[in-house]
């Protein structure tokens, strides 16, 4: 049934339709609408599930760690500092193999202080084995909420849904929401494959010598593997079910477009359109949306920015000393593959700025009017500022 | 003592601590009192080593090693998945030094307690950072030398007093053990298995490493703590309701200090000031004790 929902409460609607057992968070702007309606559904009797109301985000997480390793379904949301704080327990969450998802509202890291729309916070964390999504829209964020349990729970890897501070965590949006009975043929109670357990007492996250860390960790990417197949497969069961797919990239006008630019989160809706206009004026753009970031979805990239002569990749974060994250994964990703197009990095709309339909279609006429990449990155939209390097 | 299975061991032999580690005994005490229906979180501390490597274990019991600072929170969590089971049975323990209780955890701690969560939270005090190499820690005494606090850098700040924090928080049960006193200790350990909400034990465990004493000393400096009023055995309900469980029979404490290595740079000055500082803290817990007895 079609509902208008915050983003926000998208994430709540899929954690309370997949019968989440513990939950644990701690506040932060512009997390807060989710853990509130979670709440609420937890005192009221919709959600049987225990609610810990903890007192920072280390202990937001360290709490689902216990319990996870108690073999329930657990959730968390936070954003940005919080995000930042967790960091330790992210490693911890999957080097102990738990299936915790969390949503995390992509928010700027201070200073300044800024709560605004911003990649950063979670791209920083790209290293901690977290399975990391990037979603577009209210759908996009209820639907991949629950195929992250059920993802997470078939690799046993920890699952990060990423959604942009206001622009999706605060914007209502009609949004389908599934019946129960739907959500529970694609999500079965959760059956750990391992727990604390008396009858089989057993020690968790001991002291791993050299002889033995270096295989943990390779199991780790092989369930990265692992987890970009199921993707697909999951998607299917999702779509016969619920009748929607999103894709772990989503090609848009593609096949024989010169200029593919590539983004992620809310600026791709605004990016539909600009290629929609470019292509009414005779432009051959296309359009890549990444919402898989961890695993990288390196084959699809290649095979479908085959076609184009030239990629922009459109940064709402940065890697200081480097360029734009999408950018420098993008470049990785085609490296090895001889005569790859050229990638243009672009960063735009730091700390929560428009990236408006004129930016995207700045950033193509940039694209399509070079005979070469510059630099790493293009930052778009600077405002001149005096600003001072080194010591004078 | 009313103690069911009291030669039952839920600790193997052939952990890897050191000769005389007080924090050996104390686990051992420990679980003779809880028994085998208990869930044991475990924070970075000696622990995490005596346990033993992957893919050993010297518990009988599930174990959860945990990150450092973390053993109130992931306590929380699995009291709160047990709950949601229908488990509510199962004893959940975190179990952790003086650093991972004293500083790094003690958010986390205090965040568990406030909240109230059904759980025992035991600290083996051993007065540092003794795993990283005897490193001072908020619980290092005034006048011990560790490695952080060498020559004449020694501690010249006291001990935090933890158990009165936690009863600050009007916990449920808080109380003080000593492994030179087993069955106060298990007696304890029962008492805190039988109640409900958040529980703290802090046993004083003796190491020898980092203290500078012989291995056979362990049991003997931590009956002399005791003995001295340095560290005294108490239990606190309810914030409230102080009782003493070992009345001094008037010992001093300069030889508790002669006999340990780290504190062999202190003069008899120092040790006069110290004596001061252990009769000051005996005679407010008396104090804290009488009002409560008074009140009741």
């Amino acid at each position: 049934m079609r509902h208008v929902l915050e983003g926000s409460h998208a994430v709540s609607e899929a954690v309370r339709l997949a019968r989440t057992q513990v939950i644990s968070a701690y506040p932060i702007t512009p997390q807060t609408h989710i853990v509130e309606q979670l709440s609420e559904y937890c005192a009221n009797g919709t959600l049987d599930a225990r609610f810990l109301r903890v007192e920072s985000e280390h202990s937001a997480l360290a709490a689902l760690i216990g319990a996870a390793s108690s073999g329930v379904r657990t959730f968390t949301a936070t954003s940005s500092q919080g995000l930042a704080l967790m960091h330790e327990l992210l490693h911890w969450a999957s080097g102990a193999r738990l299936p915790i998802v969390m949503a995390q509202v992509n928010r700027a890291m201070a200073p300044g202080w800024n709560i605004w729309a911003d990649q950063t916070d979670s791209l920083a964390q790209r290293d901690t084995g977290w399975v990391q999504f990037y979603c577009e829209n209210g759908q996009e964020v209820l639907d991949t909420t629950i195929q992250a349990f059920r993802l997470a729970e078939w690799v046993n890897l920890p699952v990060m849904v990423n959604l942009d501070a206001f622009f999706l965590s605060h914007t209502y949006e009609p949004v389908d929401v599934p019946d129960q009975k739907s959500v529970d043929s694609f999500l079965p109670p959760y059956k750990p494959r391992f727990q604390l357990d008396l009858a089989n007492p057993c020690a968790f996250n001991q002291l791993a010598p050299p002889n033995i860390y270096m295989e943990m960790r390779h199991n780790i990417q092989m369930a990265m593997d692992e987890a970009f197949t199921f993707f697909e497969q999951m998607e299917e069961e999702f779509d016969t079910i619920l009748g929607r797919r999103h894709g772990s990239v989503e090609a848009i006008r593609c096949d024989d477009a010169e200029v593919i630019l590539i983004t992620s989160g809310t600026v791709t809706s605004t990016s539909r359109q600009v290629v929609a206009n470019l292509r009414e004026k005779g432009e051959k753009v296309g359009l890549l949306k990444i919402k898989l970031f961890r695993p990288f979805p390196v084959n699809l990239l290649r095979e479908l920015t085959k076609p184009a002569s030239k990629i922009a990749v459109i940064d709402r974060n940065f890697s200081f000393g480097a360029s734009g994250i999408f950018a420098q994964e993008v470049k990785a990703a085609l490296c090895n593959f001889p005569g790859h197009p050229p990638v243009y990095g672009y960063v735009a709309g730091l700390g929560g700025r428009d990236i408006t339909t004129e930016v995207i279609e700045d950033i193509y006429w940039l694209t399509k009017n070079s005979t070469a990449p510059e630099n790493e990155s293009s930052w778009v939209g600077l405002r001149e500022v005096d600003h001072a390097v080194g010591q004078s | 003592m009313q103690l069911d299975n009291l030669n039952r061991e839920h600790m193997c032999s052939g952990h890897v601590g050191c000769p005389g580690c007080g924090a050996a005994l104390a686990m051992r005490f420990l679980l003779k009192a809880l028994g085998n229906k208990t869930i044991m979180i475990i924070p970075a501390c000696c622990w995490s080593i005596i346990a033993g490597p992957y893919p050993q274990s010297t518990l009988k019991i599930p174990v959860l090693h945990s990150a450092f600072e973390t053993g109130g929170a992931v306590a929380s969590g699995v009291r709160a998945a047990h709950d949601i089971k229908g488990d509510t049975e199962t004893t959940v323990v975190t179990w952790a030094g003086d650093g991972g209780t004293f500083d790094i955890g003690f958010q986390a701690l205090s965040g568990a307690v406030e909240r109230n969560e059904n759980f025992i939270y035991v600290c083996y005090d051993n007065e540092a950072y003794m795993n990283t190499g005897v490193q001072r820690s908020s619980s290092t005494p005034y006048g011990a030398w560790t490695t952080t606090t060498p020559g004449q850098h020694w501690k010249r700040l006291r001990k935090k007093n933890i158990v009165e924090a936690l009863v600050a928080h009007r916990i449920p049960y808080a109380a003080t053990a000593s492994i030179a006193f087993p069955e106060d200790l298990m007696r304890k350990a029962k008492k805190a298995k039988d109640m409900a909400g958040s529980r703290f034990i802090h046993i004083f465990s003796s190491c020898p490493t980092g203290w500078g004493m012989p291995s056979e000393m362990s049991v003997k400096i931590a009956r002399m703590a005791v003995q001295t009023t340095i560290f005294p055995l108490y239990e606190v309900e309810d914030g409230l309701r102080y009782t003493i469980n070992y009345t001094p029979k008037g010992y001093l404490v300069n030889e508790y200090f002669r006999l340990q290595g780290r504190f062999k740079h202190l003069t008899e000055e120092d040790l006069n000031s110290i004596q001061e500082m252990v009769d000051e803290d005996w005679n407010l817990l008396l104090r804290k004790a009488g009002v409560a007895l008074e009140t009741s």
